[in-house]
């Protein structure tokens, strides 16, 4: 039912005049031992059935976001003469990295309207409800600005090359402070600020070899783990005293 | 040269990394403090997320005390019988203190507490240290050469259950020892480090242990207690990473090394005058931290239903 619904739909829309066509230049990262961070190249070609419309603004934005995670953001106040946190407002989702890149300045490529709906801009990404502190948005604000500082969230606006309004292409850097997960690339195709084309890929961000094998062992079998990070430090401590003493013979 | 941490999930430089590990050796092998209290604020500077600095760290003072403990115990100067008391107490404390971590932790503001704990004791145990070898220092020098003065008898004295510790040339009660231990381990759960740093002063001026053996047989009880926190820490949160804590060991076990042989070479006011002077340092850091405003007044921590 819900099938035969869906396929109307798409009967009653407009056939696309223009397409986004993509390609990466790598389709999952491995995170490994010296992993120090990772640049993805998003390219691709715009494919029109009609001639270019005239007099309308061509816009390209290109999103990078990591898995969404909770995050507790807290405020310190002076209390007593020493600081300390008194508020803390948890932010529902917000993603591990978030990057958005633009041909343009980002309000002449995309409507508030727009933004709404695709949650395209970082405010827009982050979701928070049911705050009970009467300025929340300050701790947004605050998220924004400490996981920007760390690379982890970018606004990259005019970094998108759009050439003969057909090609396009982005670099976006991955910084080494990465968590793993499957990474979302969003490209929105805009004429005039509105969304007409949207194309989604994943790209899976995983440890992998030594890292991926001790990962899983801390969490699944943690008792081993934990012994055989004891048994390391035991002979450690046991080895750089017997070095010691041949040392000085 | 860039490591990535596989249970930390950042990347740091592994060299950084040894070479902390090897200046915070040298001072644990020196003063037999597992050096705890000067590297996990060390790791959260360079970034290591607070839970897995904590946990990694217990893993690496194991390392380095075992290693502090063998030169030790080719010297004979660490008091088996006397670690043992010590450490029923630790074992003891530890679990109490988790008990009572985790009832703080429910409450909100246990990072308050761990540094309120941290200035508190470090300021007073310092300022005592300090004022202390100064005294002995000036006396020395004035008379020339140290005139071996009686040990002097208080309270400890007079309590039942009376054991003979021959290494320390010690006759008393196991009843101060225990509860020592229980304090230590209290406080080492809360605040997350190997509980040398209070338990040396502790030895020396509470149970009028000889500064000689104290180091060792501090030692000797902080990689039970330790290890016991890292099994607790790795089976409980998955926060131990060993890529982190090999790092460090590798720089730790060799700096315990060298600092065990500068601590025979130097005379026992001036070893404690100088860690005094560190634990002071170090309580400044925090007390100046809580006092002015900081930069950022915002953090983040993992969100969650906790």
């Amino acid at each position: 039912m819900i099938r035969l619904l869906m396929f109307f739909l798409m009967l009653a829309l407009p056939a696309k005049a223009e397409e986004i066509v993509l390609g990466l230049s790598r389709d999952q990262v491995a995170i490994t031992a010296t992993f120090e961070g990772s640049d993805i190249l998003v390219f691709g070609a715009i494919r029109r059935e009609a001639p270019i419309p005239d007099k309308s603004e061509l816009g390209v934005i290109v999103t990078v976001a990591g898995p969404d995670e909770p995050v507790m953001v807290r405020r310190k106040d002076r209390r007593l003469g020493i600081w300390i946190n008194t508020d803390a407002v948890e932010v529902d989702a917000a993603p591990s990295f978030y990057a958005v890149a633009t041909n343009a300045p980002m309000r002449d490529v995309l409507r508030d309207v727009e933004d709404l709906r695709y949650r395209i801009t970082i405010p827009r990404a982050i979701r928070s409800v049911g705050a009970q502190v009467s300025d929340s948005g300050a701790f947004t604000q605050a998220l924004i600005r400490i996981r920007a500082g760390s690379g982890l969230y970018q606004v990259l606006e005019g970094a998108v090359d759009l050439e003969e309004e057909t090609l396009f292409r982005t670099a976006i850097t991955l910084p080494a402070n990465l968590t793993e997960g499957d990474y979302e690339a969003h490209i929105f195709l805009t004429r005039n600020g509105r969304v007409i084309d949207e194309y989604i890929t994943t790209i899976p961000v995983q440890k992998v070899g030594m890292e991926r094998w001790l990962y899983n062992l801390a969490h699944e079998n943690a008792l081993i783990y934990g012994l055989m990070s004891l048994s390391i430090a035991i002979a450690a401590g046991w080895g750089a005293s017997a070095a010691f003493t041949m040392l000085r013979r | 040269m860039q490591i990535y941490l596989p249970i930390a999930e950042v990347s740091v430089n592994a060299f950084l990394l040894l070479g902390l590990g090897g200046i915070v050796g040298i001072l644990s092998g020196m003063f037999g403090v597992g050096g705890g209290f000067l590297m996990t604020p060390l790791l959260f500077f360079i970034g290591i997320p607070p839970a897995v600095a904590v946990a990694t760290e217990a893993n690496q003072i194991v390392a380095s005390s075992f290693s502090g403990v063998l030169a030790h115990l080719k010297r004979k100067t660490v008091d088996l019988k006397m670690g043992t008391v010590l450490l029923v107490g630790g074992l003891i404390g530890s679990g109490l203190g988790i008990i009572l971590f985790n009832y703080l932790k429910a409450l909100g503001q246990v990072e308050l507490l761990v540094q309120l704990c941290y200035v508190v004791f470090l300021g007073m145990i310092g300022t005592l240290m300090f004022i202390e070898s100064l005294n002995a220092i000036r006396k020395s020098s004035k008379a020339g050469r140290t005139v071996p003065t009686r040990r002097k008898h208080n309270w400890v004295h007079n309590l039942p259950f009376k054991m003979k510790f021959r290494v320390s040339g010690l006759y008393i009660s196991v009843i101060p020892p225990v509860l020592v231990g229980v304090l230590v381990g209290v406080l080492a759960a809360i605040m997350g480090v190997g509980g040398g740093f209070i338990m040396v002063p502790a030895m020396i001026y509470l149970l009028g242990m000889p500064t000689k053996v104290v180091v060792g047989t501090s030692l000797f009880q902080i990689i039970f207690v330790t290890a016991f926190t890292t099994m607790l820490h790795a089976t409980t949160n998955y926060t131990v990473d060993v890529v982190l804590a090999v790092l460090l060991l590798v720089g730790g076990v060799i700096g315990a090394q060298i600092g065990t042989r500068i601590g025979v070479k130097m005379k026992a006011e001036q070893l404690r005058i100088l860690l005094a002077l560190m634990v002071l340092a170090v309580c400044g850091k925090l007390a100046f931290d809580l006092l002015v405003q900081p930069a950022e007044l915002y953090s983040l921590g993992a969100g969650g239903h906790s």
